[in-house]
Formats: C-alpha cells, structure tokens, sequence
C-alpha cells in the first residue's frame, strides 16, 4: 500500500509524464477509434461540365431522361467546379483536389452514337496527380467506382427504355418518329382483331389465319418473359449477403473498445513496465527486497498500480467517447471486469518487460516497439492475408494481452460483441504465464 | 579479532563462486559491538560480495553469517533513494515498510541524526551528493541495526562532504552501532577503521589494527617501513604475491 501510494507520489512529480501517460494514449485511441469508426470522407473532384445543356441521350429514337450528371456525380464526391481545363489541371497539381473530372461537349453525342451503324466510344477525361502509389490507389479506385456507377446508371436508363419499347410491341400504345406521333397496335391487340376477322375470312384461308393468330399470341407471351430479362441484363448480378457468425457489434462499439485496449496498453505496460526498471535505476530493489517487501509483493504493487491507472484511464475515455457515441452504460459491471482482467494481464506482461528489459528507457522503447505491432496484427481481419500469414499472426496476438483485452472490451461494450468467458479465461492465462515470467526475471533484475 | 562471546557479528568460512571465478575464498570475520572495520583491498578483491552476503543480499555458496544481537543494516554503494520525492518521503516510506511504531517519530529522530532537519522538505535529487548519502545512512539506520554495512560510502564526495560522513559515522560508532565499511581510500580507512580487513583476489590477507599492518609491512618488506600508509599497503600486497 505505501509502495502503490509512493509510485503515485512519483507520478505526481512528474506532471509532464503523468499528462503525457494520460493524454497520449487517449488522443491515439480517440484518433484511430474515429478513423476505423468513420465513412472515408467524400474527395474533392474539381469538375468541368462540357456538355451543352440541353444535351439528351437518345435511345432507340426517343430521347432519355436528362441524366443529371452534375447532380449524380456531386452526389458521391465533393465537387470543386471550374471554368477551364487548365484551372482544373492547376486544381490537381496543386493538391487542392484529388483529381479532376471533364465531361466532354461530345459526350452525348458519342453516347447517341452507340445505337447508330457508326458508334464511337464515349469518354470522360480525368486529370490526376499521383504523387505516391498510396494516393494513386486511392485515385484509381475512386475514379473506377464512379465510372462503374455512371455506366450502370446508363444501361439501366437503356434497359427501361428497351422495356417500354417491348411493352409497344406487345401491348401497343403511341410512339413519336421524328416528333409525329404513330400508333402502334401490339401484339395483343393484332391476335384479337385477326381472331375477330376469322368468320370473314373463307374456311379454306382460316388455317393461315390460326397460324398468324397462334404466332402473335407465341410473340406476346415470350416478349412478356423479355421484358424482365432486359431490365436484369443492366444489373445481372445482385448480391445476396449471409453471415456465417453470430450478429457483430456496431462498427462504432468495435471502435470504442479498439480505443479502450489500445488506451490500457500503453498506460498499463508503460506504467508498469517503467515502474519496476526505475526501482532498479534508483537502486532501491536490493533495499526494498532485503527484508521489507518480497519480490512476488512488489511485482504485484506494480502490477496494481498498472491497474488502477488503466481502470481510471480507460473509464475517462469511455466518459469522453460518450460525447460522440451513446453507450450501454447498465453494462458497466461487465465494463469493469473487463478492464480489471485486462489491465492485469497488461500489468503482468509489463511487469515480465520491465524485470527482463531493467532499464527505463529501453523499457519505454520495447513497450512501444512491442504493443504497437502486435495491436495493429491483432486488427487484421480473417482472409486479408493468406492462410499460413493468418495463422502465424494468430499465435502472435495470442501470446500479448491485446487481443483478448479487445474481445473482452467488445463483449462488455455491446451485448452482440461475443461471450465474454473465452477471452477473460486467456487474459487469466496470461497473467499467470507473464507473473510466473516476472518473477524468474527479477532473480537476475539487480545485476549490472 | 574480537571475542566470540561478544561479537556483534560472525562470519565463518565464506565462500562465494560466479561462474568458474572464486569472489570469495574461505573468509572469516568476527566484530564487536561499536567496532569501526575498515574492508580494504584492489578492484576485484570481494569487499562488495563480502559485505553483500553480510547484508544478506547474496546467498554464499559456503560458510555462514550470524549476528545474534539483532539486526544488520546495510548501505549500499549507490544511494537507494527515490529522487523525486522529499528527504522526509524517504525516510517515512521506508519506516512505514519497517513497520515502526511511531514512523513519525522515527523520521524526526533520523533528521536530527543527519543535520536535514531543514532540508527536509526538498526533493532528493537536488540536494548534494553527500546530502543524499547521509539519507542513505540514515534509511540504513531506520531498522536500528545493530551492525551497520556500508559499501564505499564515500566514493563521489568532495573533502568537506567526506569529513562530514565520516563524522556522522564516527558518531553512530560511539553509541554503540557496530560499522563495517568497504573503501578504495586507503588513507580513510587508517584514519576511521579501528580494524582493518584486507582482501585480495577472495582472499582475507590480513585482519587487525592499521598499526599492526605497518608492523607486519615492515617485517616483509623493510625498505617500506618508513612510507606512508598507502604504499606499505601496495608493497604487502605485492609481497603477498597480489
């Protein structure tokens, strides 16, 4: 106990590392909680419409929809218009603008092309600036979503056309040829009146007759089947998600408790870990353990003390997330036995590194060469790697506290974050295994 | 060498190996209540080990340690102190872990002990070197040892910081605290040591008076009986074949 409120005292004299241990942890959690938590933000496109208003798409002699291509493409990106070509390049190359987008004046007209004997491609113009293969990534993929939206939205404005076209061949109806309305009698109708002509018609000429009526009657049932299959052929496939896991929790609760394992990491082993070289470095551990505390009581101060400074930190980030995000706050039991389970499982690895590493500042070095790796493969999802990677990185995570720390935080936070059991009996594993470590390692702690 | 009878502290037969190297090779050491011993001898002689294993920081492979009339304080070479808190932080603590009755009263009498009365206030790492011995002692004293052990206490401090450890060490002497320290001073050593232990490569050369050893200098090498005392010193070890 005077050791835990001694460790305090230090702390307290050290307001810049106690802030730094405080905040730092918890703006990093914050930042890569709200960063997995959050829609990538719209890019900035600058974009140049060319194309004369008024400009339509004609298909199979109508005209289409206006296509309102400034409002569909400023609906996805954030457009920066501009007057010129060259105010577009210079938006580009200055950064101001991940690229630009031109919709060239012949744009429709190639369009219109396509249903003629003479068709031509049509093209829009992208200027980029792919200054690092990240920001190229990025360019390209964004430029192929867009284009596979604009196509997609254009065959199916060609597909419904079609369809109502069918639907005046079979059911008949008006249709306008260079602005004159013609009437168009169907399909349908065509059975009906030749069905009617029958009795006029001489009984050697009437098996002609059935045969035109059956062929019309044939046409009208099997264009009827077109119709829906023309419509599919814009979109052929359409995705029919089933999850093979149990029901997960929202992204943003698996941000929040990313942010919580990440946030008693740092402090927890840092602390710890830090802790316990400066007792070396100050030479009071031959002092201390001569009698007045046992080595298995100091680590356990240590790791208490790793321990109390996680649990007020991490429920001072859930506190502030509460801001942004609403959490379940009649959960919080759960909460506690998660960042207690936790916290001590971080305590006990901190404590194996500091007794192993001894010196404060290649403690301080290890910790974040050690956490930051494993806390960033413990993120990495099943089938992002191959399957020998996978498994590697499994029994990576598995030996470090992280991981099970965040499925513990996920099934506190959210009733859909899994069983709590699996991960509380791995982080109570590795509390013995990392004390048991501690412990050998501080036989040779004094030694220079 | 002391009575058996009356010793403050007994050590037989002490034997400690690190590896293939013998620290320590059979030492013997028996002191009285409030006897001042000087441990002396070169670099790599086991004064550290020996005064470990006394402390009872080191296990030895061979012999044994008794002080029956209670218990052995030790200081080590380093001051084992915490840097950022107060002189009084210090010495509270560690009289809260020696579990004293009065911890208060205990800090107060080792502020009065070691002249910091004032001082007591300030964080540890801004005072002197010799300041920070002196609370170094002073946790030493906390237990109230009967023995107390300190390690080249000296080691780091200027001449007027050393006349004033040397003073306050002289002072716990002579109410009864029995004191065993190591030195690389050989002259401190003649001057404060009322017996001298002299260890060389593991092995205990000579114990008793700095007169004595003059005497026994003089014996095994005639031409350095009229030096002074570090070079009889040299010259008995490299006569002793050290």
């Amino acid at each position: 106990m005077f050791l835990l409120l001694k460790d305090l005292q230090i702390l307290r004299r050290s307001p810049l590392q106690a802030v730094l241990l405080v905040a730092y942890p918890v703006v990093i959690a914050l930042l890569i909680g709200f960063a997995i938590s959050r829609e990538p933000g719209e890019p900035r496109v600058a974009f140049l419409n060319e194309i004369p208003p008024g400009a339509r798409v004609a298909a199979a002699g109508s005209q289409l929809q206006p296509v309102g291509v400034d409002k569909r493409i400023c609906g996805r990106v954030e457009c920066v218009p501009v007057g010129s070509r060259e105010a577009a390049e210079a938006k580009v190359r200055s950064g101001d603008v991940l690229a630009a987008l031109i919709l060239p004046a012949d744009l429709v007209d190639r369009l219109n092309s396509l249903s003629t004997l003479n068709p031509e491609t049509p093209e829009v113009q992208v200027i980029v600036n792919e200054e690092d293969p990240l920001k190229a990534q990025v360019v390209d993929d964004r430029i192929e979503s867009l284009l596979g939206q604009a196509n997609l939205l254009i065959a199916k404005q060609i597909a419904a056309e079609g369809g109502r076209y069918l639907d005046l061949v079979v059911n008949g109806g008006r249709f306008d040829v260079f602005g004159t309305p013609v009437e168009i009698l169907g399909l349908r109708t065509a059975a009906k009146v030749l069905r009617g002509l029958r009795t006029a018609v001489p009984p050697a000429q009437r098996p002609a007759l059935d045969r035109v009526v059956r062929f019309a009657t044939l046409a009208r049932d099997n264009l009827d089947v077109a119709s829906p299959l023309i419509d599919r052929l814009a979109e052929p496939i359409v995705v029919d998600k089933k999850t093979v896991n149990a029901p997960t929790p929202p992204l943003e609760v698996f941000a929040i408790a990313v942010a919580a394992a990440l946030t008693m990491t740092f402090v927890t082993l840092l602390l710890v870990a830090g802790s316990l070289a400066l007792e070396r470095e100050e030479n009071t551990f031959p002092r201390l353990t001569r009698g007045l505390v046992s080595r298995s009581a100091l680590l356990g101060e240590k790791v208490g003390l790793g321990i109390a400074a996680g649990l007020a930190v991490t429920l001072l980030m859930l506190a502030g997330v509460q801001i942004f995000v609403s959490l379940d706050w009649s959960r919080f039991g759960l909460w506690l036995v998660a960042i207690l389970a936790s916290g001590a499982a971080l305590g006990s690895a901190g404590a194996a590194l500091g007794a192993t590493a001894r010196d404060v500042r290649a403690v301080s070095l290890l910790a974040f060469m050690v956490s930051l790796p494993i806390a960033l493969l413990s993120l990495v999802p099943s089938g992002a790697v191959g399957a020998s990677v996978y498994d590697a990185i499994r029994v990576v995570t598995a030996v470090f506290p992280f991981k099970p720390a965040l499925q513990a935080m996920t099934a506190a936070l959210d009733a859909n974050g899994g069983g709590i059991g699996g991960p509380l009996l791995h982080l109570g594993i590795l509390i013995v295994a990392y004390g048991l470590l501690a412990r050998l390692a501080l036989r040779r702690f004094s030694a220079v | 060498m002391a009575g058996a009878a009356t010793a403050a502290l007994e050590a037989h037969q002490l034997v400690k190996r690190y590896g293939e190297r013998e620290a320590l090779k059979g030492v013997d050491l028996t002191v009285d209540p409030g006897e001042l011993v000087a441990v002396i001898g070169p670099n790599g002689a086991g004064k550290t080990t020996l005064l470990s294993i006394l402390a009872g920081i080191v296990e030895p492979d061979g012999g044994e340690v008794s002080s029956p009339n209670g218990e052995v304080g030790w200081v080590p070479q380093q001051a084992a102190l915490y840097r950022r808190l107060t002189v009084e932080e210090n010495l509270l603590l560690f009289a809260r872990l020696e579990r004293h009755g009065d911890p208060r009263g205990s800090v107060e009498e080792m502020l009065e002990l070691t002249d910091l009365r004032e001082r007591r206030n300030e964080i540890v790492a801004r005072l002197s070197g010799g300041n920070q011995q002196r609370i170094n002692i002073a946790i030493g004293l906390l237990a109230r040892p009967v023995v107390l052990l300190l390690d080249e206490p000296s080691v780091g401090l200027d001449p007027r910081q050393r006349a004033r450890l040397w003073g306050f060490v002289a002072a716990l002497a002579e109410r009864g605290t029995t004191v065993i320290f190591s030195t690389h001073d050989i002259q401190e050593a003649e001057r404060y040591g009322q017996r001298v232990l002299v260890l060389a490569d593991g092995e205990s050369l000579f114990d008793g008076t700095s007169g004595q050893l003059r005497e026994a200098v003089r014996e095994a090498a005639p031409e350095a009986a009229g030096s002074d005392f570090e070079t009889a010193f040299v010259t008995f070890l490299q006569h002793r074949g050290h």
